[in-house]
C-alpha cells in the first residue's frame, strides 16, 4: 500500500508493523509527531503495546531499557535537547546490550535556539556503543526502523535511526507500506534467552571488578566488528523480501571514479543530482552515502574510496575545533591506504540551512580545482 | 517538475491545503513532495507550504524559491508580502479574493486566476464567517486554475484526509472549481 506520509509518521507505521509491545518518549518537536501517532495507534488498539508517558527523556529512556530488560520489544524518539538528557541511560542501553530501537531527529542544540535539522545532538552520542544509521528520505525511515529491530535483536545492541529534522521529519512524500504478514514473515518475535523474570530470579547488572570489565566491554566492542556483516546481511534481505535494498553505505558510481563526493541523510539527494550533471560534462563524479555510522564500516569506506584521488565530504555537523565529523573519521578509516585519497572536507547546512545542488557543486567544483585540502573544514553557504 | 508556494496564515490550513494536493496528485500517478515552511508558526501570522510535483521522483529538499505557481489563501496578504517574489515568468497566480484579476492589477507578465474562497467556505459552514478555513475551497480552485490535479482527485483526496466535515468539504472544492475566474 503507498501513501502520502510524512517522515515521523513513516517512522510511527514501521514501529506498529514491528509489533512493538513498549513506548514510552518525551515530547519534542521535530520528533512529536511519531510518537503522538504511537499514541493513537495504541489508543485506537490498531498496535498493542504499552505507551508510557514519562517526565523527562532521561527516563523515557531508564523506562525502555526496563521495558527491554524485562524482555519486551521497546521504542523511543528524541531530539537534540532531548537525546543529550538521555546521554547517562544511552550508555546504559548499550553496556546492557539491549536492543532497544530508538529514532532521532537530528535537530541542532542549543543555544541559540534551533529546532532544525543539525547532526550534532546524535554525533555527540558517538561513544554510547549505540549502532547509529542515517537515512535519506522518508521510505528509509519505514524501512530502517524494521531492519533496526533485526540487527538491534541478532547482535544485543541498541540502534538508532537518525533523519533530518523537517527536510524528512515533517515532509510528506509516497511511502510503500508493507503488509503485516509480510513484515511478520521477515521479523520474527523477540524472545531474548535471558531476562528479567520473577519466575527465574537472577542478578543483573551488578558491580563489575577490574578483572571482568575489560572482558565485558571487549564484548560490547566485539558485536559492533558483528554488526558490520548483520546489516549488511539485513538490508540485503530486506531487499530480497520487499525489493529494496541497503548495506552498510550506498556507492554509486564509485568504481570509476577520480573524485567522490561522501554524504548523509537528506543532502544525499540532491548530491546524486549534482553527480549527474559533472558526469554529463565528462567529469568521472562517484558518489558514497554513509548510511552506518557505528560501527564505522572502514572496509566498505575503503573499496568504495580507495582507488580515486580526491574525496569531499560534506557534514551537517561539526566538532568543535576539529572539523566534520564524518570527515574525520572517514580520515581515520583512509590513512593507512597505500595509496590514500586526498580528503576535502566542508560543513554545510548547520541548524537547518539548506544545502541546494548549487552549493554540492560549488564544493564538488572547488574539490576538483584544487591541488591539496586544507587542514580543516571549509564552510559553505554562510553569508557574506 | 512543477513547483508551488502556497500563503495563507497560521491556522488557515495551508499546510493541509498541500498536502490535500500532494495527495491527490500522488494518486493521479505523480510523485509529490510537500512541506511547511521550516519555521515556528503561530496562528495569524504569514505562512508558506510547498508542494512538488513530478513524474519522477524528486531529489531536491530545499525550499521553493523560484515557483512556477503561487497560491495566496489570505486576500489581506496581497499587501503584507511579497508572494511573487522569485516567481517564473508567465509564472501563476491563484488568489483568495472577492476581486476579478482585472481589478487586482498585478502584472501582465503573470497567468492570475481568482475564486472567492472565503465567500465559498463559509457559505458551506467552514470555520466562522468571519475567519472561514479556505483550504479545501483553494484546494477545488487549484484544480481549475493549474489543470495539474483532477476535481475528483482533489474531492477524494478531502474526504480521506480532512476529519471534519469532509463532505462539505468536498462540496465547497467544487464549488471553488466552478467559480474560479481567469485573467
Amino acid at each position: 500500500m503507498k501513501k502520502v506520509l510524512m517522515g515521523n509518521h513513516a517512522a510511527s507505521w514501521a514501529v506498529q508493523l514491528s509489533r512493538v509491545k513498549m513506548i514510552s518518549a518525551y515530547p519534542i518537536t521535530p520528533q512529536t509527531h511519531i510518537v503522538e501517532e504511537l499514541s493513537e495507534m495504541c489508543g485506537d488498539g490498531s498496535l498493542d503495546a504499552k505507551f508510557l508517558k514519562v517526565e523527562s527523556e532521561h527516563s523515557a529512556m531508564a523506562s525502555v531499557v526496563a521495558a527491554q530488560a524485562a524482555g519486551v520489544r521497546s521504542f523511543t524518539a528524541s531530539s537534540a535537547n532531548g537525546l543529550a538528557l538521555m546521554h547517562e541511560m544511552l550508555h546504559w542501553a548499550a553496556g546492557a546490550r539491549l536492543p532497544i530501537v530508538m529514532v532521532n531527529v537530528n535537530r541542532a542544540l542549543a543555544p541559540g535556539w534551533n529546532i532544525w535539522a543539525d547532526q550534532g545532538d546524535s554525533l555527540a552520542q558517538r561513544d554510547t556503543g549505540w549502532i547509529q544509521m542515517y537515512v535519506e528520505d522518508n521510505q528509509e525511515v519505514l524501512d530502517s526502523v524494521i531492519q533496526a529491530y533485526m540487527i538491534a535483536e541478532q547482535v544485543r545492541l541498541p540502534v538508532m535511526i537518525c533523519y533530518d529534522a523537517f527536510f524528512l521529519s515533517h515532509t510528506y512524500e509516497p511511502v510503500d507500506i508493507p503488509s503485516q504478514d509480510a513484515v511478520d514473515d521477515f521479523l520474527p518475535p523477540y524472545t531474548p534467552e535471558v531476562f528479567l523474570d520473577p519466575e527465574s530470579p537472577r542478578s543483573f547488572y551488578p558491580l563489575v571488578m577490574p578483572d571482568n570489565y575489560m572482558e565485558i566491554r571487549y564484548h560490547l566492542d566485539q558485536a559492533h566488528t558483528r554488526a558490520l556483516d548483520v546489516i549488511e546481511e539485513t538490508g540485503r534481505h530486506f531487499g530480497e523480501a520487499f525489493g529494496r535494498p541497503y548495506g552498510l553505505v550506498e556507492a554509486v558510481n564509485c568504481d570509476d571514479a577520480d573524485m567522490i563526493m561522501v554524504t548523509s541523510s537528506t543532502i544525499t539527494s540532491p548530491a546524486r543530482l549534482v553527480m549527474d550533471e559533472l558526469r554529463e560534462n565528462g567529469h568521472r563524479v562517484g558518489l558514497l552515502k554513509m548510511r552506518t555510522f557505528r560501527p564505522f564500516p572502514v572496509k566498505a569506506v575503503q573499496d568504495a574510496l580507495g582507488g580515486c584521488s580526491k574525496v569531499m565530504v560534506i557534514d551537517r555537523n561539526c566538532s568543535w575545533g576539529k572539523g566534520g565529523i564524518f570527515a574525520d573519521e572517514l580520515k581515520s578509516a583512509l590513512v593507512n591506504l597505500p595509496d590514500s585519497p586526498k580528503v576535502f572536507s566542508y560543513i554545510a547546512g548547520l541548524g537547518g540551512r539548506s544545502v541546494t545542488p548549487d552549493h554540492i557543486m560549488d564544493m564538488a567544483r572547488q574539490t576538483l580545482d584544487t591541488e591539496m585540502p586544507s587542514d580543516g573544514s571549509v564552510w559553505k553557504g554562510m553569508k557574506q | 517538475m512543477i513547483e508551488i508556494r502556497l500563503h495563507g496564515r497560521g491556522g488557515q490550513g495551508s499546510v493541509i491545503a498541500s498536502k490535500i494536493l500532494a495527495v491527490a496528485a500522488f494518486e493521479e500517478g505523480n510523485w509529490v513532495q510537500s512541506f511547511p515552511k521550516f519555521g515556528v508558526e503561530r496562528r495569524g501570522a504569514p505562512v508558506e507550504a510547498f508542494l512538488r510535483i513530478s513524474r519522477g521522483k524528486i531529489l531536491i529538499r530545499s525550499e521553493v524559491t523560484e515557483p512556477d505557481f503561487v497560491v495566496v489563501l489570505d486576500p489581506s496578504l496581497v499587501e503584507v508580502i511579497d508572494f511573487t517574489a522569485g516567481l517564473k515568468k508567465n509564472g501563476a497566480i491563484l488568489i483568495n479574493t472577492p476581486l476579478t484579476p482585472d481589478e487586482l492589477q498585478l502584472p501582465d507578465t503573470f497567468n492570475v486566476t481568482c475564486v472567492d474562497a472565503s465567500r465559498i467556505a463559509a457559505e458551506h459552514g467552514l470555520g466562522s464567517p468571519t475567519s472561514p478555513i479556505v483550504n479545501t475551497a483553494i484546494c477545488g480552485a487549484f484544480a481549475k486554475s493549474s489543470g495539474l490535479v483532477g476535481i475528483d482527485a482533489v474531492c477524494r483526496a478531502i474526504r480521506d484526509e480532512v476529519p471534519i466535515k469532509p463532505e462539505k468539504n468536498s462540496a465547497a472544492a467544487e464549488a471553488a472549481y466552478a467559480s474560479t475566474i481567469f485573467n
